[in-house]
């Protein structure tokens, strides 16, 4: 149980998605103009994050690996993942309307999103089980949530600081993620990973 | 001839990935603490971004509208696969450093996205142009952020010393906040000289006014 936790907390905090992994960068700078939208984002990629631990780690173990098929795996992964976005868009769409206003417009930018895929890869390279997938998912949606929303809301302070032109935008962002991450440093060492 | 250079030039110069198109940008700060590595990871995109325009050109007749995108996603995963057997075979210690981001180029948005709007559209030698202008594109850009960051964090390029002997390496540019920071100065310093030629070549432009439309009173 305590190693569960820890590996929530690693992969949330110590290993961050976006600040240590550099995965998920593009929605890290294109959807952190609003806090709204950086916290729907998070909770989409979160979601989306866990069905596909599950279902990766299903379709490995069960279909794969006794198979013979490893070799396929990239394919069989980017498959699995637009799949599951297209399948979920649908059935939000048809049953819970409040949900698909809320996420909904993501889902269609996260079949491209490398968190995803990325995760896909790295529950399998590391060997997790069925119950550490799921928690090491949910952690890194946890600490790819709290770095948009953190990202979002320095953001829209932002508005009101006279920014040289040049430095506007992407660069801008990119020197605070900078700071971020240095920030998000003092954590390593918080759980041996 | 003209045109195969306005193909190539498009990627190369005016829309390069991932500075002035937001487009690579995982790979651009992941695999970029040394020179060697964003060579690698910049030939690895050229590998499948070739591969990928011409099949996606040659076969762009016969693919329904409807399923486009995962047929176009089968195929660039296939030639990833091809890739990272052949560099794992070939080099493998660069594979190993690369290691996660060789994989997701599959869900690289240079790839799909000049599949999408190119090669989709497009004969078979422009989209050769086109891939080896975005991808070449791609790899400047690389080479740069690394060479930044090995300078500075190794006090190396390409494993020889070029800086003085009493430089002391800023450790932190080969650590993850380093390569936001490279990458924000990179960015910075390149819309500081866009935005100075802009405002000469409207200074230009204000000192022979453009009389072809009168102005209205």
């Amino acid at each position: 149980m305590t190693e569960l936790v820890l590996l929530f907390v690693g992969s949330a905090l110590v290993n961050n998605f976006i600040l240590t992994r550099f995965l998920g960068i593009c929605p890290f700078l294109g959807v952190t103009k609003e806090l709204k939208s950086a916290a729907g984002m998070g909770a989409a990629v979160t979601f989306v994050l866990s069905l596909t631990s599950i279902l990766v780690w299903l379709v490995h173990h069960l279909i794969l690996v006794p198979l013979d098929l490893v070799f396929l795996q990239y394919a069989v992964y980017i498959l699995i993942i637009a799949v599951l976005v297209q399948l979920l868009e649908l059935f939000l769409r048809k049953t819970s309307r409040a949900l698909y206003d809320a996420f909904g417009i993501y889902l269609a930018l996260i079949t491209t999103n490398c968190a995803i895929m990325g995760l896909a890869l790295l529950i399998i390279a590391q060997e997790y089980t069925l119950a550490e997938s799921l928690l090491f998912a949910l952690g890194g949606g946890a600490g790819f949530s709290l770095a948009m929303c953190m990202m979002a809301g320095i953001r829209q302070e932002l508005r009101f600081a006279d920014v040289p032109v040049s430095v506007q935008g992407p660069a801008l962002a990119l020197l605070i993620a900078g700071i971020m991450s240095m920030t998000f440093m003092g954590f390593s060492g918080l759980v041996a990973m | 001839m003209r045109q195969l250079w306005r193909d190539f030039r498009e990627g190369f110069i005016d829309q390069t990935p991932p500075f002035f198109a937001a487009m690579g940008l995982c790979p651009a700060l992941a695999v970029t603490s040394a020179v060697v590595y964003g060579f690698s990871m910049g030939m690895a995109v050229l590998a499948v971004l070739l591969g990928s325009n011409i099949v996606v050109s040659l076969i762009r007749r016969w693919v329904p509208a409807e399923v486009r995108i995962p047929v176009y996603t089968v195929i660039i995963a296939t030639l990833v696969t091809v890739v990272d057997l052949v560099l794992a075979g070939t080099v493998p210690a660069i594979h190993r450093t690369l290691g996660l981001f060789i994989p997701l180029i599959v869900v690289n948005c240079i790839i799909l996205g000049r599949a999408e709007a190119f090669a989709s559209k497009h004969g078979v030698t422009r989209s050769i142009a086109d891939a080896f202008g975005y991808a070449l594109g791609y790899t400047w850009a690389l080479l740069l952020i690394s060479a930044v960051r090995e300078i500075l964090g190794s006090g190396t390029i390409l494993g020889l010393r070029v800086m003085p002997a009493g430089f002391v390496a800023w450790k932190i540019m080969l650590t993850p906040p380093g390569a936001f920071l490279a990458m924000g100065t990179i960015v910075s310093v390149i819309n500081v000289i866009r935005n100075r030629s802009r405002s000469r070549s409207a200074a230009v432009k204000r000192a022979q006014p453009d009389t072809a439309v009168p102005e209205v009173a």
